[in-house]
């Protein structure tokens, strides 16, 4: 059993101690899963480390206590702590494959921590191993044993971490952020695992995760937090049915659910005297420069037809390169002023496909329909004045803006490139896309790394906008984001599509975000689109198995399909 | 199965670079004596005794300069596939016994100093990574920086004055073989491997510093420290072994540097290795002798990268086998 109270944590900096987490306390009782809610910056990492007295060397404890099993493990010596590390106390990562050491074999790996806790011998420890292996269910166990984690994929490494985790049957198990880096359906499978592997190990489980919807599905409680303060703790059943909190109430607002269409995402904010709020904003008028809406019937911005992009791979050093086809004639069609979201499971092909109609690839055949011309054989100077047309939103925030140029500079560049008007007209220009985003005016001579994340991906948005293109390719554009900055996000790129009558092809895994900004909807599996139709029908009635099993694996608020009965 | 068959064939590639590369070498080096200014045969004679253009005529059939270029390259190849490398010019030695006599020297030398520099630098530059950003840190740092900024005949002159003048411990220089006295060969051999090494510490230790530091921040070292493991098993079973692909790397360079980077010391301390070999030969426009002497120097330097190539896949099972 686990129990913190009024756990503190604070960080060194130069201004003395900074507070992150303010009296934190909750129980989990043995089989009991605790879910940990919270956006990023919000203190639950942060906390769990604490609790596994592994905080980084900048963070102190301020006060407060983590018993385990009526012991304070804070004030245990560091010898006696690293004891309880792993026997008492298990943890599983948020990334499966960078968790494990890359140069031993996985098996080496569990039978070191079976043995770290349990010295009964090599030849023990291996059977052990392979038991539990099985015990994961883990497709052939006498090959994992022997792979090197790189050889294994995510879902299968978080199996080998799962194993590890329960080898010593622990008291406590953190798991932080599981199943985040994981494809929905493989996260499916892994909590359904934890949760059932609990129910024999009998550990007290801290669950850390951002998502709701996984919450909703595996935790028997909840703890929210939000800016280091635990702002609620319920059951699951009774957080979704009446939070508390101002906070939970935003934050189940903010999230787009399936199956629950909603024009506008809620935002959270925080008034004046530091109350949190959810408000649902307006969409902003379209402006009359923009001049009218034009007629519908148009013929289709962005058509694809049989497109295939093949890589050559091969399987052993030995063999033959073999073609795997990443994109497997691929047809579909955009019309103006809509947004066509493709989803898929990492490795579908669905990155492949966006690159290939922004022509970083050249593809191998098919044709691509660009306001009706085929672009897909254009060399790179017949391609130039159609780069203007078409622009991208890629989706990491941090890494996809140049670190060492203002947000000016950054979303100059495209028009300098272009060599558009002269220098005021720029600055003009650069002054209105920072305003059309939502960024202040002062935020133009500011470096990128004064932003936050959801504030970095406005400016990426504004640079996309620049040459005011008419097709915005959005690769996973808000997967990087916290929840409420995803649905502000959102919200910002539905009301662009109005003012600017862009067209979005919105590439996402999450298919809530999907459902919320589509009006079609193309599945993508192994390469070839399986299902393509109006949003609406495919997320009500999808005709193929495939699109079943990714509707039927996202962890949703409110339904009863991912099988929690009576939650 | 399948694994060990790729392993090896990983081998047999990187062999089969390795060689290209050899006759590459080798043809760049044929080339440059050839384009060189100077006739050998002028020299051979004496220019200043006005030989007779018979006597120059019998000179350049008699070392084959009188054949077509091209076959004049295939009958020099062809022999130095055979270790033949000629004779030397000046007394008629086949060029082969000087290369055999000088290079195990200069192998040696360089072999003593990356030793040096390795005992010096991986345990420096580990300590200095364990406490990144502390007092000990920050010394460590600085006396890398320093060692690499001290150019090589700065350090051996040090190292004279220190270890043989005013201590008398060590001969300041000279050269003596190892069948006629172990001892002072050895004796002998310190103050230049040190002088060498020494420089060569300082960027290992640094080499050694980043590389842990990058690897100690993997989200894996925290799992295992999560697992219950102890931070000095933590250090030396899983990152000191993570750490090694870059230092190895560094080792394995620096090493074949040194076939062509002794020159200095080697003069500095009467050293008779390839170096010494080589200069000797240039100024005498001994041909045969500098283009023998080159391609062993480029052997050695081409050898000793084939063995860190593989030994990185020893290494690292990433290399080993390719993702299926």
């Amino acid at each position: 059993m686990l129990e913190v109270r009024n756990l503190s944590i604070a960080f060194k900096t130069s201004a003395g101690l900074k507070s992150a987490v303010r009296n934190i306390d909750f129980t989990i009782r043995p089989g009991e899963i605790l879910g940990l809610v919270g956006e990023s910056g919000s203190g639950k990492t942060i906390t769990s480390l604490g609790v596994m007295g592994l905080l980084p060397p900048n963070a102190v404890i301020t006060g407060g206590e983590v018993l385990v099993d009526g012991i304070d493990i804070l004030k245990l010596p560091p010898a006696e702590l690293r004891k309880l590390r792993g026997g008492h106390i298990a943890m599983i990562f948020q990334d499966p494959i960078a968790s494990l050491d890359p140069i031993f074999t996985c098996g080496d790996q569990i039978i070191e921590a079976i043995l770290l806790h349990n010295p009964i011998g090599r030849a023990n420890a291996r059977r052990k191993a392979r038991d539990l292996l099985e015990k994961v269910l883990i497709p052939d166990p006498d090959r994992a044993m022997r792979a090197y984690p790189h050889e294994l994929s995510g879902g299968q490494c978080q199996r080998i971490m799962i194993a590890m985790a329960v080898a010593c049957r622990p008291r406590v198990i953190i798991a932080d952020e599981p199943t985040t880096a994981l494809d929905v359906t493989v996260q499916k499978q892994v909590l359904d695992l934890l949760r059932e592997l609990n129910d024999e190990v009998g550990a007290a489980i801290l669950l850390i995760t951002h998502d709701l919807g996984v919450i909703y599905e595996v935790a028997d409680r909840v703890v929210v937090m939000y800016a280091g303060n635990k702002m609620e703790e319920a059951t699951t059943a009774d957080l979704f049915s009446a939070p508390q909190s101002d906070y939970s109430r935003a934050l189940i607002d903010s999230m787009p659910s399936l199956g629950r269409d909603a024009e506008r995402l809620p935002v959270i904010e925080r008034d004046s005297s530091g109350k949190v709020r959810s408000v649902r904003p307006e969409p902003r008028p379209r402006p009359a420069s923009s001049g009218p809406i034009p007629a519908g019937g148009d013929p289709p911005l962005l058509e694809i037809r049989d497109l295939c992009k093949s890589y050559w791979v091969k399987p052993s050093p030995l063999a033959m390169p073999v073609e795997m086809r990443a994109v497997d004639r691929v047809s579909l069609s955009i019309a103006p002023r809509t947004t066509l979201g493709l989803v898929g499971e990492s490795g579908c092909g669905k990155s492949t496909l966006s690159r290939a109609v922004i022509r970083l690839y050249k593809p191998d055949s098919g044709q691509i329909f660009f306001k009706g011309k085929d672009i897909a054989g254009l060399s790179d100077k017949e391609m130039r004045p159609f780069r203007r047309e078409i622009a991208m939103v890629f989706q990491n925030p941090y890494g996809s803006l140049n670190p060492r140029q203002t947000v000016a500079q950054i979303v100059e560049a495209p028009m300098l490139i272009f060599a558009d008007g002269d220098a005021a007209g720029r600055q003009g220009r650069v002054r209105s896309l920072l305003d059309a985003v939502g960024m202040p005016a002062a935020a133009a001579q500011k470096y990128p790394h004064e932003f936050s994340g959801g504030q970095r991906q406005r400016i990426a948005i504004a640079r996309a906008l620049a040459l005011n293109p008419s097709l915005v390719i959005c690769d996973e554009a808000v997967s990087a984001l916290d929840v409420s900055v995803q649905a502000q996000v959102l919200n910002l790129l539905k009301d662009l599509q109005a003012e600017f009558d862009l067209t979005y092809l919105f590439i996402s895994h999450d298919l809530s975000v999907v459902e919320h900004v589509s009006d079609t909807v193309a599945v993508m599996q192994k390469g070839r689109i399986v299902e393509y139709g109006p949003a609406a029908e495919i997320f009500g009635n999808p005709m193929e198995p495939y699109t079943r099993i990714l509707l039927d694996a996202v962890p949703t608020v409110g339904s009863l399909r991912g099988g929690k009965e009576g939650a | 199965m399948n694994a060990s068959i790729g392993a090896l064939l990983l081998a047999a590639r990187k062999l089969l670079t390795a060689l290209i590369q050899l006759v590459v070498v080798a043809t760049l080096i044929f080339s440059v004596m050839y384009i060189m200014p100077g006739d050998p045969v002028l020299l051979l004679l004496g220019a200043d005794s006005n030989p007779s253009p018979e006597a120059i005529a019998s000179m350049r059939s008699q070392l084959g300069l009188d054949q077509p270029v091209v076959s004049q390259y295939f009958i020099w190849l062809w022999n130095a596939l055979h270790l033949d490398f000629g004779k030397s010019l000046t007394n008629g030695y086949p060029v082969a016994n000087y290369v055999m006599q000088n290079l195990p020297r200069t192998l040696e030398l360089a072999f003593a100093a990356i030793v040096i520099a390795a005992l010096i630098g991986v345990p420096l530059g580990i300590a200095a990574a364990l406490k990144r950003g502390s007092m000990r840190d920050t010394v460590l740092t600085s006396i890398a920086t320093i060692g690499i900024s001290v150019p090589v005949y700065i350090m051996g002159t040090l190292l004279v004055l220190f270890f043989s003048l005013k201590l008398g411990w060590l001969p300041a220089s000279g050269y003596t073989d190892i069948s006629r006295n172990i001892l002072e060969h050895f004796r002998k051999l310190a103050l230049p491997a040190l002088a060498l090494g020494f420089g060569l510490a300082a960027s290992i230790a640094r080499m050694t510093r980043s590389s842990m530091l990058e690897i100690l921040g993997r989200d894996f070292v925290r799992a295992l420290r999560a697992k219950g493991m102890s931070e000095r098993r933590i250090i030396w079973q899983h990152v000191l072994r993570n750490a090694a692909i870059p230092i190895v790397t560094i080792i394995g360079l620096q090493l074949g540097n040194l076939m062509g980077g002794t020159v200095l010391v080697e003069a500095m301390f009467n050293w008779p290795g390839l170096s010494t070999l080589l200069v000797g030969a240039v100024s005498a426009r001994n041909y045969p002798l500098v283009q023998g002497a080159m391609l062993a120097i480029a052997a050695a330097f081409i050898l000793i990268n084939l063995v860190v190539e593989l030994l990185y896949s020893l290494l690292d099972p990433r290399i080993r086998r390719k993702r299926s």
